[in-house]
């Protein structure tokens, strides 16, 4: 146990006192005593990073479940590190910032902070885990609390909806995840993400390598967002403002991200991840950046515009990996470019996006509405806000002073450099991805500026607000304008980052480069291409935004049949009523039905094992011989037995099975069985007894007695039983393997002092038998007594009257 | 007579089959019954049919028919005896209680 290890744990250790808390000391905001524990996490934190800058890296390991290779074991590099901080660091300011969003006397504000608590610790435990069992366990809990955090307010239909919808897909991928970390234990024999590593290059041969590499990057995926995982992420801005800032922008989501950053050692430099990653990053790219452009609710803009960023990085790390393929060398430091965009944009969207969110909860909390057709003219009444939300937005779109512009212009060099590529098939396809790319930057600035244009520009429309605008308190203020203070600082001197945060980072994402980048970030970089493009990009975007009504409606034409939305929602219906359908066909709530299966089931195994074993064998050296009186029992048992089918009265039926039972006793006496025929004898009596008592009881419901007519499926699963049974009893008799114990009984006079070896061995060598099926009779004629004489419904029925 | 015997028990487990897959009550009593029948004279034809004397010492004989499925049988005849009273009772209270014996009528409620 290590204060790392307590730190982690800190939040949740912190949520059992939350209730008492709210409880006990209802005068103060429960968030103010919460907000001390992520803003120690952070500070302790901080204490890493010198340690980490000078490329060392630490090992904290608590043994939980040893024999199966399942410790707590922390592991701090630059990657984890820089995670945990904008964990740790967001998480604060989203508290301060919840503080005033939330209001005391009228939410459940226990329920929230412990809620968030949990999911600071799983989140933590994702990041900093080098055990993927512990990492799943703790990847598993941010579902759970994002799910709960969703739901906050329970009692909105759209609520559940939405946690639902998010609940089913991350833990879809969930599993999928546990799937991969189990191969990858096979593989590796190791559930260590470091061992796993260093042994990379052997596992690239393993026929489950590409297995294992799909399901983690559907896991990735999923929680990541990605196409055609994205869904959940617009449905999920149900959840407080503070919620979406913290788990829908800056930290859950970008737990996919961590997880294909931390494998990319491993998976990376294989053309399968290359172009899995960087394909279906550059696909979420563009498909949330198009249909950003076409949302009416400021959250829905937001949530589709994280999807299209979390694309880009995604797809910056698929690009990147091709770094690793190369492992050394020009190429290698050419490529090793788009890792470096891709961790400083994911830094970067951390703050811009978080101090977004933060300022569309303002103005949702100050108007009471998030529709962009109902606002506008904001800019005068709400000035701070709409400087945080221009500051925020610009550098969404890419443009100076804004830290955005930087990583903006080093996707493109990434973009223009992965072109360029030769291996991978990439000289035919290549040309594609800067394409795509700078389509898809077009529509981010064209969002960027609807954000906030028709948020805060435009006229006042005072009646079609809830609330009369005006500015937030200062406490709401705080958190997003310190966020967009890193903004424009980050801008200006982007190279501070670059030791303490950059360098660990691109050092955990490729190892085999570690020590060796060297990069300078620069806002001005000469006449390069990436400049021109972005400089075309602004002009088409401000074309297309001044002509935005004229285009818009195209999206109207979009049919909505054909969206992922409806594709998951007919399938969640049609699989509820598959199963329903399924379900009614077979539980027919008919015992006759039942029965048949059983039997079917019965005939289909036993004889189909019998025939694939080939274990019919009927060996006729060693049978008995049959004489007259044996044959003259069979065929009145034969006769018998075919009226108790055939007759069409009950009566008749019952004598017939009398005969049977007779007749079976006759049988005992001619194989010599006395005390069996005895007994079958007394038996039989009193059960014909028993039966005739039963009809002479019967209601005369319905005076005509009726057989059932015949039924040919019963007769023929009724002649495959018999059938197989007969076969069954024929391969046993051949199959003698050793011959029979009873030797050991002809010694009762020695050993128990009976003569008769029957009832020596019910009451002597197997005592236990006889005791125990005393009891059976015991129960069965206490179950007789009661069925007969409690009769509890009809009594109630009668005080009832 | 083994062979003779494993086919009587077919022919009484076919019938009892066919009486436990029938719409009344009573007839299904009836075919567990006749099974139970069928699975008695199994036990014994799997025993190994020897022509010995009867498992009593005191007959003095060289062989001796074996006695272990003659327990086994008679144990399984008195379980058989006790299950088949009780489900007897069990039908018949159920007429009483419910005015049927139609298994088609007796499926439970629809929420079930």
């Amino acid at each position: 146990m290590s204060w790392l290890h307590l730190f982690i744990l800190l939040p949740l250790l912190f949520a059992v006192i939350i209730p008492i808390l709210y409880k006990k000391i209802a005068k103060i905001h429960t968030g103010w005593f919460v907000l001390v524990v992520p803003l120690s996490i952070f500070v302790y934190l901080l204490m890493f990073l010198p340690m980490i800058a000078g490329g060392e890296t630490a090992m904290y390991a608590l043994p939980w479940i040893p024999a199966f290779n399942i410790d707590i074991s922390f592991y701090v590099d630059g990657l984890g590190l820089v995670f945990g901080l904008i964990i740790s660091g967001i998480g604060t300011l989203v508290v301060l910032y919840s503080i005033y969003y939330l209001d005391k006397a009228r939410e459940a504000l226990h329920n929230f902070y412990v809620y968030l608590m949990i999911f600071m610790t799983a989140m933590l435990g994702v990041v900093f885990s080098d055990n993927l069992i512990v990492l799943y366990l703790f990847w598993e809990l941010t579902s759970i609390s994002s799910f709960l955090l969703i739901a906050y307010w329970y009692a909105r239909r759209q609520s559940r909806y939405g946690a639902q919808k998010a609940m089913l897909i991350t833990i879809f991928g969930g599993f999928s995840l546990l799937a991969a970390i189990i191969m990858l234990g096979i593989m590796g024999d190791t559930f260590s993400i470091r061992e796993l590593i260093s042994q990379g290059g052997q596992l690239v041969q393993h026929p489950l390598f590409i297995p294992a590499m799909i399901l983690l990057l559907i896991g990735a995926f999923t929680k990541s967002a990605q196409f055609p995982f994205h869904i959940w992420l617009p449905d999920a801005m149900e959840a407080p403002t503070p919620i979406s800032a913290y788990l829908h922008s800056a930290t859950m989501v970008k737990a996919g991200i961590y997880l294909v950053a931390r494998f990319t050692p491993l998976f990376g430099g294989t053309m399968e991840w290359f172009w899995i990653v960087t394909g279906v990053g550059l696909l979420t790219l563009f498909w949330g950046a198009l249909l950003a452009v076409k949302q009416r609710d400021l959250k829905a803009l937001l949530a589709f515009s994280t999807i299209s960023q979390l694309g880009l990085i995604m797809s910056l790390l698929g690009m990147g990996s091709a770094a690793l393929y190369y492992g050394e060398g020009e190429l290698a430091d050419l490529h090793s470019m788009a890792v470096l965009a891709a961790v400083f944009h994911l830094l970067n969207h951390a703050t811009f996006k978080g101090s977004l969110f933060m300022v569309v909860g303002i103005v949702d909390h100050e108007t009471g509405t998030r529709d962009i057709r109902k606002l506008g003219g904001l800019m005068s009444i709400m000035p701070i806000s709409f400087t945080l939300a221009l500051i925020g937005s610009l550098s969404m779109a890419g443009l100076p002073p804004f830290n955005g512009f930087l990583s903006k212009e080093l996707f493109f060099t990434g973009t223009l450099n992965a072109a360029s590529l030769d291996i991978f098939r990439m000289e035919t396809y290549g040309f594609l991805i800067p394409v795509i790319a700078w389509v898809a930057s077009v529509f981010t600035f064209i969002y960027s500026l609807i954000l906030v244009f028709k948020t805060f520009f435009g006229n006042y429309q005072p009646e079609r607000l809830e609330k009369e605008a005006h500015e937030a308190p200062w406490g709401m203020l705080l958190p997003p304008a310190i966020l967009a203070l890193f903004v424009v600082v980050i801008f200006f001197v982007p190279n501070v980052l670059g030791e303490y945060v950059l360098e660990p980072m691109m050092a955990s994402i490729l190892p085999t480069l570690a020590g060796q980048f060297d990069f300078h970030i620069e806002a001005w970089h000469g006449f390069e291409p990436e400049l021109f493009m972005t400089i075309a990009l602004v002009a088409l975007g401000i074309i297309l935004y001044l002509t935005l009504k004229k285009w818009i409606g195209l999206y109207n034409h979009m049919p909505r049949v054909l969206t992922i939305t409806n594709a998951y929602n007919s399938g969640l219906k049609g699989m509820e009523s598959i199963s329903r359908k399924i379900t009614n066909a077979h539980m027919t709530g008919f015992s006759r039905d039942y029965l048949r299966y059983i039997f079917l089931i019965f005939v289909l195994v036993v004889g189909a094992s019998l025939f694939l074993l080939d274990g019919f064998s009927f060996d006729t050296g060693n049978v008995a011989h049959i004489n007259m009186f044996e044959i003259i029992l069979s065929l009145v048992l034969v006769g018998a037995t075919a009226m108790v089918v055939f007759t069409r009265s009950r009566l008749a039926a019952v004598i017939c099975v009398g005969v049977l039972g007779y007749i079976v006793a006759l049988f005992f006496v001619v194989l010599r069985a006395p005390d069996l025929a005895l007994t079958q004898l007394a038996i039989e009596t009193v059960t014909v007894a028993l039966f005739l008592v039963c009809f002479y009881h019967l209601p005369r419901l319905r005076q005509k007695e009726e057989g059932d007519g015949f039924n040919v499926i019963n007769m023929l699963i009724a002649g495959a039983v018999g059938t197989l049974v007969t076969l069954v009893a024929l391969s046993a008799n051949g199959h003698r393997l050793f011959p029979a114990i009873s030797e050991y009984y002809l010694d009762a006079y020695e050993l128990a002092g009976a003569a008769n070896m029957v009832n020596a061995i019910l009451a002597d060598f197997r005592a236990l038998d006889t005791l125990l099926e005393i009891f059976v009779l015991c129960i069965a004629g206490l179950g007789v007594f009661a069925l007969v004489k409690v009769r509890l419904a009809r009594r109630e029925k009668n005080e009832n009257q | 007579m083994e062979i003779l015997m494993s086919v009587l028990a077919g022919i009484l487990f076919t019938a009892g089959t066919y009486l436990v897959l029938a719409k009344s009550l009573i007839r299904i009593v009836l075919g567990t019954a006749i099974i139970g029948h069928g699975a008695l004279l199994l036990l014994l034809t799997m025993g190994g049919i020897k022509t010995g004397a009867p498992p009593l010492l005191g007959l003095e004989s060289a062989s001796y028919t074996d006695p272990l499925p003659q327990a086994l049988i008679l144990t399984a005849i008195v379980i058989n005896f006790g299950t088949l009273g009780f489900f007897l009772v069990l039908s018949y209270r159920s007429y009483q209680e419910l005015g049927t014996d139609d298994m088609e009528e007796l499926r439970g409620t629809e929420d079930e």
